[in-house]
């Protein structure tokens, strides 16, 4: 059972790491790039890592969208 | 340095980097092997030496709990060195949104945006405080708590607007809070020298191993790391909020 969630998570992460590098927007690259990390979150809980996959959740999914998100806003007002 | 030099020195240096890699890489246990006796030890020590459940709480907090506190000073450090970074700068001004169109109010978001920020936050606070105080039970802590706390606020923002966000989160406080959490850490980790023991040693009451309040320093640390981080994250998401809602380049 629990190798099967190891193998999903597994390919979770190789297949949206894949897609966060092929995604060439930057905006839609900061929400693939979130579900890449929730990826990761889920790879670590399933390797019983519970505050590693917690932290992930926390920077992944929250902060680093959230910076990206507003950077691209701000050169996106300066290009106006 | 021309190009053929910078190719001459890349490839020395990715030569380099990948026999140690490869080296540090080939000395790693197996994917899925037994845990290594260092970990196995603490597993069977944590609980009765420092009375915690969450074993990889007080490793950070306690066993290596000087590690922690660089990593603290390690977002101390990013989080200011982005407040700088991000100032107004001589050909910038900072103007509210709403000064651009004085005769034009901001639209509000719609009701049930509106609805699902107030539901979200107050949700998020009370999960933050639950993962903050709860650090040294079960998987969380400061860390990942203070993040979710400071999240609260990015919600908040999401179902209002610039002007009612910024309420939420006056610059000095958030600053304050900031400093205090990180020097906090210091502070707790002098009362071992205090009495006597060394530097961030476990010398308060452990408590009853499962209770709130149990673990002596670690609960301790995780609140001031919760307080340094959720300020440190409010503070990079106001920044980089400014500088998309109210600095703009200067009209010449």
């Amino acid at each position: 059972m629990s190798e099967a969630v190891i193998a999903v998570a597994l390919v979770w992460v190789a297949v949206s790491g894949t897609a966060v590098v092929l995604t060439r927007d930057p905006l839609r690259q900061a929400f693939v790039a979130g579900f890449f990390g929730l990826g990761l979150a889920l790879l670590y809980l399933s390797l019983q890592a519970g505050d590693v996959a917690l932290s992930q959740i926390v920077v992944g999914a929250i902060a680093l969208p959230l910076i990206v998100l507003l950077s691209l806003a701000k050169v996106r007002k300066d290009r106006e | 340095m021309s190009r053929r030099a910078r190719l001459a020195f890349f490839t020395v240096a990715a030569a380099a980097l990948a026999v140690t890699l490869g080296v540090g890489l080939g000395g790693l246990p197996s994917f899925g092997s037994q845990i290594s006796a260092y970990a196995r030890m603490l597993n069977g020590l944590a609980q009765s030496q420092r009375h915690v459940t969450d074993v990889v709480s007080a490793i950070s907090f306690d066993y290596r709990g000087i590690d922690t506190l660089f990593e603290e000073f390690i977002l101390l450090s990013a989080v200011a060195g982005i407040s700088v970074l991000l100032r107004p700068l001589s050909d910038e001004t900072r103007e509210l949104p709403a000064d651009k169109a004085p005769d034009r109010s901001i639209p509000p978001p719609s009701p049930a945006v509106w609805l699902l920020a107030v539901f979200l936050s107050s949700l998020l606070v009370l999960i933050g405080i639950e993962t903050v105080t709860h650090g040294q039970l079960t998987p969380g802590g400061g860390f990942q708590g203070g993040v979710i706390l400071a999240s609260a606020i990015y919600v908040v923002y999401l179902g209002t607007n610039y002007v009612t966000v910024e309420r939420f989160q006056p610059a000095p406080l958030l600053e304050a809070s900031d400093g205090v959490g990180a020097s906090g850490y210091v502070f707790i980790g002098l009362l071992g020298l205090l009495v006597g023991a060394s530097f961030l040693s476990n010398v308060v009451g452990l408590g009853v191993a499962g209770n709130l309040i149990s673990g002596g320093t670690i609960p301790l640390l995780n609140l001031v790391v919760g307080v340094e981080v959720a300020a440190g994250f409010a503070i990079l998401a106001s920044e980089f909020l400014d500088q998309t809602a109210v600095i703009r380049t200067r009209r010449r």
